[in-house]
C-alpha cells in the first residue's frame, strides 16, 4: 500500500512539472492589459535637463516655489548614483532616452467636466475594468453619480501617462470635507497643505529614484482627510502607462488629520511593449493623532513577455509617517506585474502607541525579478508592527524579500512580528530573504520567522484524492498560502487580487 | 576602478606594518596571490555592507589596541579532558609547553617548518578555501592572514583520532598582534576533534582551513577566553565531501571585540554542517557571528544555532546566510539566532539571510530578541530560588539549545560549568 502511495505521489510531482513546462509556454501574450490606446500624444522632448523640469512645471501651471523645489531635486539627482544593492539585474537605464512627459492631446485644454474627456481615454478605463460603477462615471454616463451605488462606493482618480484625467465623486467627498484631487490641482488650489507636507516623509534627497521623481513627477493623487472625518468611501487611483518610451512618475500625498480614517486603493497597468519602460513613483502618507490609513495596491504593470523582453521597471518609494500617538497604517500589496520591482513600503512609527502593518504577496513568473519588502522603524514607545510577506516564484524568476525592523533605544515596550514565506515552483527560479533586525532596547520584543519550500506534495495529494484536478488543487494550495494577505485587502480588491494570483501563475502551476 | 581613497590609505597603512616570512618556501606564491587579493579588495571599512553592524577600525589599524594580561588560570578550560595540547604564546608555537604531537591516526606539523618540506595536501589547501570564500562576499582580513601568517599548524587525520587536539592560545604580551593560519585535512572516514582555548593575543587574526573528505568527521569546540580585553577576527573555511560531518561550537564570555566568520561549502551529497555559538556579553563588548553556508549538493543538512545574552551596553551581531545553489535539492537548512537582553543598554543586530535557487528544499530561519520572561522568573522566586540564581538558571536554559550542539558530554559539561562560574562572578 505504501509503495502504491509513493508511486502516486511521483506521478503528481511529474504531473506538476509537465504542466509547468506547458503552462510557461502558454503564457505567451497572456498579459490581459497588454493593448495600447491610439491617442494622439503630446510629448516633451526626450531626455532630462533643467529645461524639461521647467517645462513639466509650466505645463502643470505651477507656482514658482514648486518649480524651484523640482529644480533643487534635479540638481541633487545629477550628483547621485543609481543603487545596485538589490537582487535585481537589468541592462543599464539610459535616463536621457526617456520621455519625461506625455499627455493625450485632447487634454491640452483641461476638460471642464468628464463629459469632455476623450471617449478613447474612457474606453481605456473601461477595458481596464476599473471596479464597480466608476467606469460608468469615468465614461461620463449622464446621471451616473446620482444612480444608487451597488455595494460600497469607490472614488477614482485615473492617471494616464503623465496626467490625471478625472476624479469621480468629487461632490460627495467635498460634502464630507475630504479633498481628493490630482496633485497638480492640489498644488494650485491647496498650496499650504502641499507646502507643509510634500517631501516631509520622503525628502527630495531620499534615494536616487525618489529624487528623480521629485524633479519630474507630472501628476498623481492628493488626499486630505480633515480631523475626525471618516472618509465616506474608498478612494482609488488607477495608473496606466500608455505611450512608448515614457516613464511614469506619479506622486501621491495622503494626509490623515487627527482621528481621520481613509482607505486608499491603487491599481496599475501598462501596454505590452518590446522595450522596457520606467516607472518611479513616490507615495507619502502623513498620519496624525489617532488617525488611520489603509493603503492597498494591486500592481499589475506589464511584466515582460515569456522571454523576459520588455516590461516595466518599477522603482517605487512608499513611506508612511505615523506622526501622532495611536496612529495606524496598513500597507497591503499584491505585486504580480513589472519586469523589475524595487519597492519597500515603509512605516515610521514616531507617535507613541502607533501601529504599522505590512501585508504582501509578490508573485514572479517567467523572467520577472522582484526585490520588495518593508521597513518598520520604531521610534515611539509601545509601538507595534506586523509583517506578513508571501513570495511565490516560478519560471526563471527571482523573488527577494528585503526588510528592516529597527527598535530605537527610546521605543520601549515595542513589538514586532515578522513572517516571510516563500514558495518555489520549478527548479529554475529563486527565492531569497534578506531581513535586517536592529534592536537597541531590551523591553521590546522582535520575532522573525521565514520559511522556503515548494508546494506541499501531501496537500496536493490530499486535494487530488478528493477529486480535484491538478489546476484546482494547486490554486487552492496557493490561495491558502496567500490567505493571510488576501484577507487584509478591502473587499473589492480581494476578489480581483484572488483572480490575479490565479492568472499570474496560470500554467506555471498546472 | 580602484579603491576609495580612505580604504586605500587604511589598507596601505596596515600592509606597511607587516612583512612576509623570509623562508616562506612553497607558500610564497600562495601568500603573494593572497596579498594581491588584499590589495584588490582593500581592508574592511565602516561603509562596507558586510561590516554594517561591526566597526572594523580596531581590527585593521596598523598597531593593535593593548590588552592587559590576565593570570593564566582565568582562561583555563577543558582541564579535565584528556587531550593533546599544542600551545601558542602570543601567536608563536611553544614546543616546550606543548605535548608530544605523536598520536595514532594523526600527523602534526608546524606551519613554519612545513614550508620547507614537500607536503602536497597542504599545498593544495593553503589559501585555497580562503580564496574560494572571497566570493560572493569579500573577506579581506582572511586574505591578509594567508599572506602574512607567522605560525600555525598543519593537522592531518588519517583515522579515528583517540583524543582531541587542543590548540591553547596564551597571552603574555600586552601589545601582541598574532596572525595564525591552520590547515586541517580529515581523510576519508577519519574522525578528529579540535578544541581551541584562550585569548591568544591583544589582537588575534586567525584562519582555519578545514577540508573534510568523504565520510570524514570534524568536531570543533572553542572557548575564546574569559573577560579578556582582546580583539579578534577569526575565519573558518570548510569544504565538506560526501556524507561528511562538520560541527563547530564557540563559547564567548566577554572580550572587547570579536568577529567570528564561518564559511562552509557542502560539495558532496548528504553532508552535515552544524555551527553553533553561545555568548555572554557584559559591558563594552561587541560580538559578531557571521556565517555563510553554501549548499552545492543534494540531500545536505545545515544548522546554525546562535544564542547571545547581553547587558550593560553589550552588542551582539548575527549575520547568517544559507545559499542553496541550483540543483542542491532536498536541502534541509535551519537557522536560529536569539538574544536575551538583560537591561536597556543592550543591542542586538541581525541579518539572517536565505538565498535559494532550488525548489525541493525546506529552509527556515528564526530570530528573536527580548527581555527575560518575568513570569518564569517570578515562578522560580516563588519556589524559593533567590533572584540572581533564578536569573542565571534562565540564562543557562536559554543558551542550552546552542550548547546541546556539542556532541561530547564531557566537553559539554565543561562548557556549562565554565558558563555557570562566569555568571556567578558577574552577578550584580
Amino acid at each position: 500500500m505504501a509503495a502504491l502511495d509513493k508511486a502516486d505521489m511521483k506521478n503528481v510531482k511529474e504531473g506538476v512539472d509537465q504542466e509547468t513546462v506547458e503552462a510557461v509556454q502558454s503564457m505567451a501574450g497572456k498579459y490581459k492589459y497588454g493593448w495600447d490606446t491610439e491617442i494622439e500624444m503630446d510629448y516633451a522632448p526626450m531626455g532630462l535637463t533643467e529645461e524639461i523640469v521647467r517645462l513639466i512645471s509650466a505645463k502643470n501651471d505651477e507656482p514658482e516655489w514648486m518649480t524651484e523645489w523640482r529644480l533643487q531635486a534635479f540638481r541633487r539627482w545629477q550628483q547621485m548614483e543609481e543603487p545596485d544593492w538589490a537582487m535585481v539585474d537589468y541592462p543599464e537605464i539610459d535616463f536621457q532616452a526617456q520621455y519625461y512627459y506625455a499627455r493625450p492631446k485632447s487634454m491640452a485644454e483641461k476638460p471642464k467636466s468628464l463629459d469632455e474627456v476623450d471617449p478613447k481615454l474612457l474606453e481605456t478605463y473601461q477595458k481596464l475594468g476599473i471596479p464597480l460603477k466608476e467606469q460608468m462615471i469615468l465614461a461620463g454616463v449622464e446621471g451616473a453619480e446620482a444612480a444608487p451605488a451597488e455595494g460600497r462606493k469607490v472614488a477614482v482618480d485615473a492617471v494616464f501617462d503623465s496626467v490625471s484625467v478625472g476624479t469621480t465623486f468629487q461632490k460627495e467627498l467635498q460634502a464630507a470635507g475630504v479633498i481628493f484631487c490630482s496633485i497638480s490641482e492640489a498644488i494650485r488650489n491647496h498650496p499650504d497643505l502641499v507646502k507643509k507636507y510634500l517631501g516631509s516623509v520622503v525628502p527630495q534627497s531620499d534615494n536616487f529614484y525618489a529624487t528623480l521623481n521629485s524633479a519630474v513627477f507630472s501628476d498623481g493623487s492628493f488626499v486630505y482627510v480633515p480631523p475626525g472625518v471618516r472618509c465616506p468611501m474608498e478612494l482609488s487611483t488607477y495608473f496606466r502607462i500608455n505611450a512608448e518610451n515614457t516613464g511614469q512618475f506619479e506622486r501621491t500625498l495622503i494626509i490623515a488629520d487627527k482621528e481621520a480614517y481613509v482607505s486608499y486603493l491603487e491599481g496599475c497597468t501598462a501596454p505590452q511593449r518590446d522595450t522596457a519602460q520606467l516607472h518611479a513613483a513616490v507615495v507619502e502618507i502623513v498620519i496624525l493623532d489617532d488617525a488611520e490609513v489603509k493603503y492597498s495596491t494591486v500592481q499589475n504593470w506589464f511584466p515582460g513577455d515569456e522571454d523576459g523582453k520588455g516590461g516595466i521597471y518599477n522603482f517605487v518609494t512608499k513611506r508612511a509617517d505615523c506622526r501622532g500617538p495611536r496612529s495606524k497604517v496598513m500597507w497591503t500589496q499584491v505585486e504580480t506585474g513589472s519586469a523589475v520591482t524595487w519597492k519597500y513600503p515603509s512605516c515610521i512609527l514616531r507617535g507613541d502607541d502607533s501601529q504599522g502593518e505590512f501585508y504582501s504577496i509578490a508573485i514572479t513568473n517567467n523572467w520577472q525579478q522582484a526585490d520588495t519588502g518593508t521597513k518598520m522603524v520604531h521610534l515611539g514607545k509601545n509601538t507595534r508592527s506586523r509583517i506578513v510577506s508571501k513570495g511565490i516564484s516560478a519560471g526563471h524568476a527571482q523573488n527577494t524579500y528585503r526588510g528592516l525592523v529597527s527598535m530605537h533605544p527610546k521605543a520601549k515596550n515595542s513589538r514586532n512580528y515578522t513572517q516571510c514565506d516563500s514558495l518555489l515552483i520549478g527548479d529554475k527560479c529563486g527565492a531569497h530573504t534578506v531581513p535586517y533586525i536592529e534592536v537597541r532596547n531590551s523591553s521590546s520584543r522582535v520575532e522573525h520567522e521565514a520559511t522556503t519550500s515548494k508546494v506541499d506534495e501531501d496537500q496536493l495529494f490530499y486535494c487530488r484524492s478528493r477529486g480535484m484536478d491538478e489546476e484546482e488543487a494547486v490554486a487552492l494550495v496557493i490561495n491558502g498560502f496567500c490567505k493571510d494577505v488576501l484577507q487584509a485587502l478591502p473587499m473589492e480588491f480581494a476578489m480581483e487580487a484572488q483572480q490575479l494570483v490565479a492568472i499570474s501563475l496560470e500554467g506555471s502551476v498546472g | 576602478m580602484g579603491l576609495p581613497q580612505a580604504k586605500l590609505t587604511a589598507t596601505e597603512a596596515r600592509l606597511a606594518s607587516l612583512a612576509m616570512p623570509v623562508q616562506a618556501g612553497w607558500t610564497r606564491p600562495l601568500r603573494e596571490a593572497a596579498l594581491t587579493r588584499v590589495q584588490d579588495l582593500g581592508l574592511p571599512g565602516r561603509r562596507d555592507e558586510y561590516w554594517r553592524f561591526t566597526r572594523p577600525d580596531e581590527l585593521i589599524s596598523a598597531a593593535p589596541v593593548p590588552a592587559a594580561v590576565l593570570p593564566p588560570a582565568e582562561n583555563a578550560t577543558f582541564e579535565d579532558i584528556d587531550r593533546l595540547r599544542l600551545v601558542f604564546v602570543d601567536g608563536v608555537f611553544d614546543p616546550e609547553a606543548s605535548d608530544d604531537p605523536a598520536l595514532a591516526g594523526l600527523e602534526i606539523t608546524r606551519l613554519a617548518e612545513a614550508e620547507a618540506q614537500d607536503i602536497p595536501w597542504a599545498a593544495d589547501l593553503y589559501g585555497v578555501l580562503e580564496s574560494r570564500g572571497q566570493s560572493p562576499v569579500p573577506r579581506p582580513l582572511a586574505a591578509l592572514n594567508t599572506a602574512f601568517a607567522t605560525d600555525g599548524v598543519l593537522i592531518r587525520a588519517t583515522g579515528k583520532v583517540e583524543k582531541p587536539v587542543n590548540l591553547v592560545y596564551r597571552h603574555c604580551d600586552e601589545t601582541s598582534d598574532a596572525i595564525l593560519h591552520h590547515l586541517i585535512r580529515v581523510e576519508p572516514g577519519a574522525d578528529l576533534t579540535v578544541l581551541e582555548t584562550g585569548p591568544a593575543a591583544a589582537r588575534f587574526n586567525k584562519v582555519m582551513e578545514v577540508d573534510v573528505a568523504d565520510g570524514g568527521a570534524f568536531h570543533h569546540v572553542r572557548s575564546q577566553g574569559r573577560d579578556h580585553d582582546r580583539r579578534a577576527a577569526t575565519h573558518i573555511f570548510a569544504r565538506l565531501g560526501e556524507e561528511s560531518i562538520f560541527k563547530s561550537f564557540t563559547l564567548t564570555m566577554n572580550g572587547a571585540m570579536t568577529r567570528n566568520e564561518v564559511v562552509i561549502e557542502l560539495t558532496g551529497d548528504e553532508g552535515v554542517a552544524h555551527v553553533a555559538g553561545a555568548c555572554m556579553g557584559d559591558g563594552s563588548f561587541h560580538h559578531d557571528d557571521t556565517v555563510f553556508i553554501t549548499h552545492d549538493a543534494v540531500n545536505c543538512e545545515s544548522r546554525q544555532v546562535f544564542k547571545k545574552v547581553l547587558r550593560k551596553g553589550a552588542t551582539g551581531v548575527f549575520q547568517g546566510k544559507i545559499l542553496v545553489k541550483e540543483g542542491a535539492q532536498k536541502t534541509d537548512g535551519y537557522q536560529i539566532s536569539q538574544s536575551l537582553l538583560l537591561d536597556e543598554e543592550a543591542n542586538f543586530l541581525a541579518k539572517p539571510e536565505l538565498e535559494i535557487y532550488a525548489d525541493d528544499v525546506a529552509c527556515s530561519h528564526g530570530s528573536t530578541s527580548g527581555a527575560i520572561d518575568e513570569d518564569a522568573l517570578f515562578y522560580l522566586r516563588s519556589r524559593g530560588v533567590p533572584k540572581a540564581e533564578a536569573q542565571d538558571m534562565m540564562v543557562l536554559s536559554f543558551l542550552a539549545e546552542a550548547i546541546e550542539e556539542i556532541e561530547s558530554q564531557a566537553v559539554r559539561d565543561e562548557v556549562v560549568a565554565s558558563l555557570a562560574a562566569w555568571l556567578e562572578r558577574h552577578r550584580r
